[in-house]
Formats: C-alpha cells, sequence, structure tokens
C-alpha cells in the first residue's frame, strides 16, 4: 500500500499547474511515496509531548517597527513584466470563455 | 428559474440564519511584510517593493502594529487571544497575488471566540442581539485587478487583466461571525447594525479609517433559510457589498430570493453570489471550477507570533471606551432614549450628529437635520448621508439664521438642498437664490389682505372670534410669499388687521 495514489499525484499537479505526463506521474508517484514513507518513521517515533516543528529556528515575535520607506521606482517594478498597459501588469484571460 | 417571493411571506415562512465575514483593512504606515506606504489612491505600482512583489529571494518580515492592531481588534470583541500562534500560506493561482499564494492564517488565528453586542430597533422598543465571533484573523491584502477587453469591466468576457499591486500587502484584518440565528425579519437590519457596530469600534480604536467605499471596510454576507425546526438550509455567500445600506438590502434580496427558490421546490446551491448596488439584486458569481483546496501549511518565512501575557493586558487596559458606553453618554448629553439612539446609529448618522453638536449646533436640530431631510435625500440619491456634501459649520451656520430670524424652517431646507448641490455655502445659497424670511410688514400685510379678499367667508369667521381658522389664511401667505414669510408673524399681523386677539 503506498503513502500517495497516482490519482493524488494528479490531482496535486492540477492545482500546482503542472502539466505532467503519464509516465511523469509514475515517477513522481513513486518518489512521492518513499518521502512521506520516511516522513511516516519519524512520526512512528515523535510521541505526543513532541510538536510538530514547522520552523528549524527556535524563535518567536521577529517583528519590524511599522515605518514606511519608499518602494521601487514603478519603471524598475514594472521592468521584469512580459507585459505592461497603463502602468500596471498585464496578464492573460483569467476565465476560459465557456465559463 | 424561480422568482423571489416578497419579503413579508419568506420571512413568514422560513428562518434565516446570517452570517458576516467583513475584512479591514488596518490603517498602519507601511504593509505588513514590508516598508512599503499604504496611501490609497496613489498612481498604479508606486507602493510596490521586491517583497510585496513576491520576487525571488525577497523576505517578508512582520510589521509590529498589524500584530498590536489585530490584538486591540479582538480584544474590543472579547475574544481571547492566542499564546502562540502562526501565519499560514494559502495557495492558489490568481494574478491579484503576484507570489501565487496569500499569506494568512489558518487553523491559529490570532483571536478566538469573541461577541459584540449590537442594537436594532423595533417596533417594541429596541433589541439586543449577541452576535458571536467565531475568529479574528491577520492576512495580507490582495491586488486590485481591472477586466479589459469585456463590454462590462467584468472578468466575463474579458480579453485580459491588468494589476496594481499597491494594495497588496496591505494589512487586512478578517473578522468572522459564528452563525446569527433566531432574528427572524429582522435579520438585514442585525446584519446592518453589526457591521455598523464594527466601524464604529474600528474607528474608536483608531486602527482603520473603515471608508466603505474606498475598501478599507468590505464586507460579506452568509445567508441560508430553513423551515422552523429544520437543520439549516445551504448558504450562499453574497460579496460586493459596498455600504450599510447594501449590507441590509443584500440580505433583504438573499432571504427573497432563497424563499422563491425553496417554494418552488428546487435547491440553494452553495455558491458566491455578487450584489448589485443599482438593482439591489444579487447575481451568481464565478462558479467554482473544483472544491477549494488551497493546501494551507505554516508559512516557512515567518516565525511564529507569541504574544506576552502581560502586553496583552496592557493593550486592553489601553482601549478605548466601548461605541455602547460612549453612545450611553451622549444620550444623556442629549436627552434621548434608546430608541432615538438606535435610529441615529442605524441610519449612520451618530457620529454626523455628534460632530454637529461639536460644531455648535443644538443636539435636537442636528438630530432633526441628520435624521430626517438629510437621510432623505442621501436615500433618495442611494448614498450614505455621511458622503453628502453638508458640514457641520454648514448647519451651525443655517441653525444661526434661523435663530436670527433671517430663515424658517422651509427655507432652511432650500439652503441645504443647495448646499448639498454644490452650490456653496448656506450664505452663497441664501444670496444666489434670494431666499430671505419676507419681515417687511408692508408686503405681508398686502399679502394677508389679498388673502382675506379671496375667503371673505374665511375672514368672516375669525372676525366672528373662530381664531383657529386664521390657519388657512396664514397658509395662503405662506403660499403667496413662497414660503419666504414667518408664520409666526403672518398671524400676528393677521389678527390685529382684524382686530381680534390671540386666545
Amino acid at each position: 500500500m503506498s503513502a500517495i495514489t497516482r490519482a493524488e499525484v494528479a490531482h496535486l499537479a492540477r492545482l500546482a499547474r503542472l502539466d505532467l505526463a503519464e509516465d511523469e506521474l509514475d515517477h513522481y508517484a513513486e518518489q512521492l511515496d518513499v518521502i512521506l514513507t520516511s516522513v511516516a518513521r519519524v512520526s512512528e517515533v515523535a510521541a505526543d509531548d513532541i510538536p510538530p516543528t514547522s520552523h528549524p529556528v527556535p524563535l518567536v515575535n521577529v517583528t519590524r517597527p511599522d515605518e514606511a520607506r519608499p518602494g521601487l521606482p514603478r519603471a524598475d517594478a514594472l521592468a521584469a513584466a512580459p507585459a505592461v498597459e497603463d502602468d500596471r501588469f498585464r496578464v492573460p484571460r483569467i476565465l476560459e470563455e465557456e465559463e | 428559474m424561480s422568482a423571489p417571493i416578497p419579503y413579508a411571506e419568506a420571512v413568514a415562512e422560513f428562518e434565516p440564519v446570517i452570517g458576516m465575514e467583513v475584512h479591514v483593512e488596518l490603517g498602519t504606515e507601511s504593509k505588513i511584510f514590508c516598508g512599503c506606504p499604504t496611501a490609497f489612491g496613489a498612481p498604479p505600482n508606486t507602493q510596490v517593493c521586491p517583497v510585496c512583489l513576491g520576487l525571488p529571494g525577497s523576505m517578508p518580515v512582520m510589521n509590529a502594529m498589524a500584530i498590536e492592531s489585530t490584538i486591540r481588534i479582538g480584544l474590543a470583541l472579547n475574544c481571547s487571544i492566542a499564546e502562540w500562534c502562526r501565519m499560514a500560506r494559502k495557495n492558489y493561482f490568481y494574478p491579484d497575488m503576484p507570489k501565487d499564494y496569500q499569506v494568512s492564517q489558518y487553523d491559529e488565528p490570532l483571536c478566538v471566540d469573541g461577541y459584540l453586542d449590537v442594537t436594532v430597533p423595533t417596533d417594541d422598543g429596541p433589541m439586543v442581539v449577541r452576535v458571536g465571533i467565531e475568529r479574528v484573523h491577520l492576512e495580507e491584502d490582495t491586488g486590485k485587478l481591472t477586466h479589459a477587453g469585456g463590454a462590462t469591466g467584468r472578468i466575463h468576457g474579458a480579453d485580459y487583466s491588468l494589476v496594481d499591486y499597491n494594495r497588496a500587502g496591505i494589512p487586512l484584518v478578517e473578522i468572522v461571525t459564528k452563525p446569527v440565528t433566531g432574528t427572524g425579519a429582522l435579520a438585514p437590519e442585525v446584519a446592518r447594525a453589526y457591521v455598523t457596530e464594527l466601524r464604529d469600534i474600528m474607528r474608536g480604536l483608531g486602527v482603520s479609517d473603515v471608508k466603505m467605499e474606498e475598501g478599507s471596510l468590505r464586507c460579506d454576507a452568509n445567508v441560508s433559510l430553513n423551515l422552523p425546526g429544520a437543520e439549516w438550509g445551504t448558504r450562499s455567500e453574497t460579496k460586493n457589498v459596498n455600504s450599510l445600506r447594501s449590507v441590509e438590502r443584500a440580505v433583504r434580496s438573499e432571504i427573497e430570493r432563497q424563499a422563491g427558490v425553496l417554494k418552488s421546490g428546487g435547491r440553494v446551491v452553495q455558491e458566491t453570489r455578487h450584489f448589485h448596488e443599482d438593482t439591489g439584486v444579487t447575481t451568481p458569481g464565478r462558479s467554482k471550477e473544483h472544491a477549494e483546496d488551497y493546501r494551507y501549511f505554516p508559512e516557512p518565512d515567518l516565525v511564529p507570533i507569541a504574544p506576552a501575557r502581560e502586553w496583552v493586558e496592557e493593550l486592553r487596559r489601553g482601549l478605548p471606551e466601548q461605541p455602547s458606553v460612549h453612545r450611553a453618554r451622549l444620550a444623556q448629553a442629549w436627552g434621548i432614549g434608546d430608541f432615538e439612539m438606535a435610529t441615529l446609529v442605524n441610519a449612520g448618522v451618530l457620529e454626523l450628529v455628534e460632530a454637529s453638536v461639536a460644531a455648535g449646533v443644538a443636539p435636537d436640530a442636528a438630530r432633526k437635520w441628520w435624521a430626517g431631510e438629510f437621510t432623505r435625500i442621501a436615500n433618495e440619491s442611494g448614498v450614505e448621508p455621511a458622503s453628502l456634501a453638508v458640514t457641520p459649520a454648514d448647519i451651525a451656520r443655517v441653525e444661526e439664521l434661523i435663530a436670527s430670524g433671517a430663515l424658517n424652517d422651509k427655507l432652511a431646507r432650500q439652503v441645504f438642498e443647495g448646499v448639498i448641490a454644490g452650490e456653496g455655502t448656506p450664505d452663497e445659497v441664501v444670496a444666489a437664490r434670494g431666499l430671505a424670511v419676507v419681515s417687511d410688514d408692508g408686503a405681508l400685510l398686502s399679502a394677508i389682505d389679498e388673502a382675506l379678499a379671496a375667503q371673505p367667508d374665511v375672514a368672516e369667521k375669525i372676525r366672528g372670534g373662530k381664531v383657529q381658522a386664521a390657519g388657512a389664511i396664514v397658509g395662503a401667505v405662506m403660499k403667496a410669499t413662497r414660503g419666504q414669510a414667518d408664520a409666526g408673524k403672518v398671524r400676528e399681523l393677521l389678527l390685529e388687521r382684524l382686530g381680534v386677539s390671540d386666545s
């Protein structure tokens, strides 16, 4: 029994907008299975008294004071955009025709 | 598609359950994760930097004031403040965020489990409804999209879209209520009263300018209907509700629509709907191609937030007077009751009355203008009273003119009509429109003589001692002088003319 099904990998790929070929789905399903199984083994060892770690550094409350400073000049902000119109980033159609 | 059914019928048969989701943009100087300024209305993409544009290698750092403001909001809403919580990434593909995720909070909101008491006026007097607060969490606002190429400027049919990221990264607080039940036909008013109260609290805290018209306070309304005793129905979520008035209208229209669907044997679909200010109805929004799957996970670039208890208590002690306490104080000072106060609050004119009183207007007069004439004009033009072009100083000036006898009530209304229409200050409107009480006795006497001649039978009655008949003559004189006479003065002159005394 693998830790992740091929259908789940296909679902995740779609959510991440990755266009995976059939053989790639097999390939990643296999690799992800190894990763998940390994993580599951760590979970077996970690008892309830060990909280899940989301941050490797034991720090809390890192903040900066609320002070404004200028950002990028607009030309620089837009420089790397594939398309610009009216000083805005131009992006392709969001909804397909049929919707 | 089934037709909506009239509101009274809808609420006689079904019980509404409502829930509100309010987003408040915090009024911080800088964005949540970077130092970009947050001023409204700046030219597109002039308040952006590598962090809020999601450029590779940039790292967010939390704005201390955003945390503080969120906690203060939570405390004002009687919430518990988390001892430890994290930000989370909400993953989705939509160009309003350049990173393809929004940093928000998921299962560890900063504030949970509070409540807010709101008052709605009813025929049986003011009713207090306790609205439960599910959570208050902190997130970043998204960029602003403009859809191009379509006929309507909407996303449907657009060829492409343009994005301004000035707003992306402005700290945003989301406040979610628990489901509100048992309000029956009052549900739309409760929804409005809740958003009004919330807005006043934000203003009192000074954490946001809460301008609905500029989007710094945005509201989504969830509505479902069920038969009495039955399980809750399927809910719809109405977005684009951009004024206090619209909150009430949107909930009401959704109740009518859903009742129509249910009555005709249909099923309410769980969907996002859009409210249209012009028609007052909701239409289905973008259908979701598949169930939402945001794959939230703890934000790895930001460390956990662990507000010290002493600090939270210090913030609690520093909270301003609650709006309800503040209102009680005003009610006492102005000599009005709960009902009158609730009416002012729900008409959205309380702070306007307050400002007018501060400018020297008598409380009764300030209330009369705002709750009466100005609310009527605002409703007719479909705007909020606050956006009318009349200032507390204008009201003070007009009241001064009334007190001096230069204007009467009717003329004052015309002066305000001119002021609101942008014709200038009250004095300019008075001059331009030639509005002034006719106090020249000669002019009044000739108008009185004409009126008496036109109604000899009435004149006879008055001469015979029926003083109450004088009203008809006074009315005729007021009409002849187009309201520019002082009615009291006319009456006095009339009785003198006829040689009868008043009483």
